[in-house]
């Protein structure tokens, strides 16, 4: 119950979250023209699973690219996982950017600077 | 303008003069949309451009269209719906590209519009990555879900000031041109 697995699109990510292991990852594209309605089973997903988290919360972000609009809903979806963290648990965001794509570090660091949970920004290879 | 007597030649002259690697006058709908991404996709990859630029010039595109698309409604001029789509052209000179959009706007919105600009312009690369943090920050949203967002992050990822004017149609409306450039 509580899981999320969708398939990404040209335009919406790859969207993985187990309640069971506490695993979520966010895998592609997201530039979507409404991105709160693609968001919104992710957002209920964390909301119901924020109710009892387990010890140990890991978020694998890796997109290709984002548009603004998927920007304020990552980042509302990094306010629950604060919240989870600011309860004595867990959570570690881990932001992959390609090695040259200084637009995407700077964007992890964006959040780092807004979400108090502990990131790690991780280069790979473009 | 009659159809026949149209300038093809100096029409394809001209886009070529100014680099024009595509442009479109229309309503900006959903599927117009992907299809313009795509040809630029396809362009970007076949130009063989650096990996960071096309990064930035689709994350450009994107942010532009979806602005025209979300305000599509807006710019429907009553009576003149069939002339009201928007314009979008993107061309490549020496070592930057040029992305140019036009669209009617409500005269009442100009000044909020020209304000954001304004300010974009006036930051500098640290300024603007804190707007831009506070804008995110900020719990209030507009419907479309940017909530002011798309022109802070063009400014921020051009690197370049942005350059607009607001042409004046009639008593309810004015053009609104926005210019940006991406340096190669």
């Amino acid at each position: 119950m509580g899981k999320v697995a969708l398939e990404g699109s040209a335009k919406t990510p790859t969207v993985n979250f187990d309640p069971e292991t506490g695993v979520m990852e966010l895998k592609g594209r997201s530039i979507p023209e409404n991105s709160i309605e693609f968001y919104k089973p992710v957002v209920d997903a964390l909301d119901e699973y924020a109710k009892s988290p387990l010890a140990s919360t890991k978020v694998n972000i890796q997109l290709e690219y984002f548009n603004t609009s998927s920007s304020k809903c990552i980042l509302d979806l990094f306010k629950k996982l604060e919240a989870i963290h600011k309860e004595g648990k867990s959570v570690v965001i881990n932001w992959h950017y390609e090695e040259d794509d200084e637009d995407m570090l700077e964007a992890g660091e964006d959040y780092q600077a807004i979400i108090k949970v502990p990131f790690e920004m991780i280069e790979v290879e473009a | 303008m009659t159809f026949m007597s149209f300038d093809i030649y100096s029409f394809y002259k001209k886009m070529e003069h100014n680099d024009v690697m595509l442009s479109f006058k229309g309503d900006v709908t959903s599927n117009m949309l992907d299809s313009m991404l795509h040809i630029m996709e396809s362009k970007l990859e076949d130009m063989g451009e650096e990996s960071k630029v096309k990064k930035k010039v689709y994350n450009i595109l994107v942010e532009c269209l979806q602005n025209l698309y979300h305000h599509r409604d807006e710019m429907r001029r009553p009576g003149k719906e069939e002339e009201s789509a928007a314009v979008f052209m993107i061309g490549k000179s020496d070592n930057e590209y040029n992305v140019i959009t036009g669209n009617y706007i409500k005269n009442d919105r100009i000044e909020k519009l020209k304000q954001r600009i304004d300010q974009v312009n006036s930051l500098d690369r640290d300024g603007l990555k804190q707007l831009y943090k506070e804008v995110l920050n900020n719990p209030e949203r507009s419907e479309k879900g940017g909530g002011g967002l798309g022109i802070i992050d063009i400014a921020r990822k051009s690197g370049n000031k942005l350059g607009y004017d607001f042409m004046k149609v009639d008593d309810t409306y004015s053009f609104f041109s926005l210019y940006i450039k991406i340096p190669q």
